[in-house]
C-alpha cells in the first residue's frame, strides 16, 4: 500500500519536471544581461587581468570565495573529528 | 588497502611528477587561462590519490604524511584571510596592485592579447593561497579516510 | 522541443536523484542520491548563462568580433561544487560508522533510537 503511494507521487512530480522543462524559454536568449555587460566591459580596465570569471570570484564578489574556503576548511574538521578515536 | 603490482608501482612513480606539474601551472596561470585555485588544487590532490591506492595505505605512510599537510591548510587559510585585510585603506578586499606598477602591477592591454604574466595586481596572490588550501583539505580528507576504511573492515576468517 | 535538450537533461538527473533517495535502502545509494541531485543544480546554473554562437569569456587568444557568454553563473556554480565535495565527505565518513557500530548498512535494521 505504501508503495503505491509512492509510485504515484513519484510519477506526478517527474511529469511536473518534464512539463516545466519543454516549456522553459529558449535556450539560448537570457533577458536580463546589463551586469554581466557591464563585466565584460570593464573586467580587463579595472582589474588588469584577462580571464573574467576568476576577476569576478576574487575581485567583484571576493566574500563569497571567503565563505565557500571556510565551509571547506569546516568539513575537514568534522571528518577529523569523527574518526578521532581510531587506534591501530 | 592492498599494494599492487610492480608495473603499476614504476607507472605511478614516474607519472605522480607531471600531475604536480600540471596542477601547480593551472593555478600560477588562474588570471590569464581558464582554471584558477580551486580547479588546479583538484587536480593537484589526484596525484596523492594515485600513490595512495598504488602503493597501499601501510607503505604510503612514508611518503605522506598527514600533519603536514594539515599545516599548509591552515597556512593557505590565513595568508587569504591577510590578504584581504590588507587593503583596508578604503575598503575590505580592495585590489590596490593592480595598475600600480610594482609588483604584479602593470596595465592590461585592451582586448584580444597574448597574456602578459605580469598583471592582475592581489588576483595571482590569493590563487596561490586558495590552491594551498584546498590541495591540502583533500589530501587530509582521502588521507583520514583510508585509515577510517582499514579499521572498520570485518575479521576475516585467516 | 529538441532545442531544449540541457534542460530535459537536468530534468532527468533531478528525477532520477529522487527516484534512488525514495526507494533504496541501502546508505551507499542513499548518498549517490543526494551527489546526483547537487550535481544537476550545477548542470541547470551554468546552462541559464548561454549567448547563441558566443565563445568563453577570456580575453587572451580570443576569437576577435564575437560577443562572450554571461560569466556571472559560472563564477557561483564553483562555490557550489565545493559545497558537494563538503556535503559528500560527511555523508560517506557518517556512513562508514554507522557500518563500524551496526555491522549492516540497511537503514531498515539501523533503528537503535526508536521507542
Amino acid at each position: 500500500m505504501k508503495k503505491i503511494i509512492f509510485a504515484v507521487a513519484f510519477l506526478i512530480f517527474f511529469s511536473f519536471l518534464m512539463v516545466s522543462a519543454i516549456n522553459m524559454r529558449t535556450f539560448g536568449e537570457p533577458t536580463i544581461t546589463k551586469m554581466d555587460d557591464y563585466f565584460i566591459e570593464n573586467a580587463q580596465k579595472e582589474t588588469g587581468a584577462n580571464n573574467v570569471v576568476t576577476s569576478i570570484v576574487f575581485d567583484y564578489r571576493g566574500f563569497d570565495t571567503l565563505g565557500e574556503a571556510t565551509v571547506l576548511f569546516t568539513a575537514v574538521v568534522g571528518v577529523v573529528a569523527l574518526f578521532r578515536g581510531v587506534k591501530k | 588497502m592492498k599494494e599492487m603490482s610492480k608495473i603499476v608501482k614504476t607507472v605511478a612513480n614516474f607519472v605522480y611528477g607531471f600531475i604536480l606539474i600540471y596542477g601547480f601551472y593551472i593555478i600560477v596561470h588562474g588570471h590569464l587561462t581558464p582554471g584558477g585555485g580551486f580547479q588546479g588544487g583538484a587536480v593537484t590532490a589526484s596525484a596523492f590519490a594515485l600513490i595512495l591506492v598504488s602503493y597501499g595505505s601501510v607503505n604510503s605512510k612514508k611518503f605522506l604524511k598527514k600533519d603536514i599537510f594539515s599545516l599548509f591548510e591552515s597556512f593557505g587559510l590565513t595568508l587569504f584571510i591577510l590578504l584581504a585585510f590588507s587593503g583596508l585603506g578604503i575598503t575590505f578586499f580592495y585590489n590596490f596592485l593592480a595598475n600600480y606598477g610594482s609588483w604584479f602591477g602593470d596595465a592590461a592591454v585592451i582586448g584580444v592579447n597574448p597574456g602578459n604574466m605580469n598583471t592582475g595586481g592581489l588576483i595571482p596572490l590569493m590563487n596561490m593561497a586558495v590552491g594551498l588550501e584546498v590541495l591540502s583539505a583533500l589530501g587530509v580528507i582521502v588521507l583520514i579516510m583510508a585509515k577510517g576504511a582499514e579499521f572498520t573492515r570485518k575479521k576475516e576468517n585467516s | 522541443m529538441i532545442d531544449n535538450l540541457p534542460y530535459i537533461a537536468v530534468a532527468f538527473f533531478v528525477a532520477f536523484g529522487i527516484y534512488t533517495l525514495m526507494f533504496k535502502k541501502n546508505l551507499i545509494k542513499i548518498a549517490i542520491g543526494v551527489c546526483l541531485i547537487e550535481n544537476g543544480v550545477n548542470l541547470f546554473l551554468i546552462t541559464l548563462g548561454y549567448r547563441k554562437g558566443a565563445v568563453a569569456p577570456i580575453y587572451t587568444m580570443a576569437p576577435s568580433g564575437q560577443n562572450m557568454v554571461l560569466p556571472t553563473p559560472q563564477a557561483l556554480t564553483l562555490t557550489s561544487i565545493v559545497i558537494g565535495i563538503a556535503t559528500t565527505a560527511l555523508i560517506l565518513s557518517v556512513a562508514m560508522m554507522i557500518y563500524k557500530h551496526y555491522g549492516t548498512l540497511d537503514t531498515d535494521e539501523v533503528r537503535r533510537l526508536r521507542g
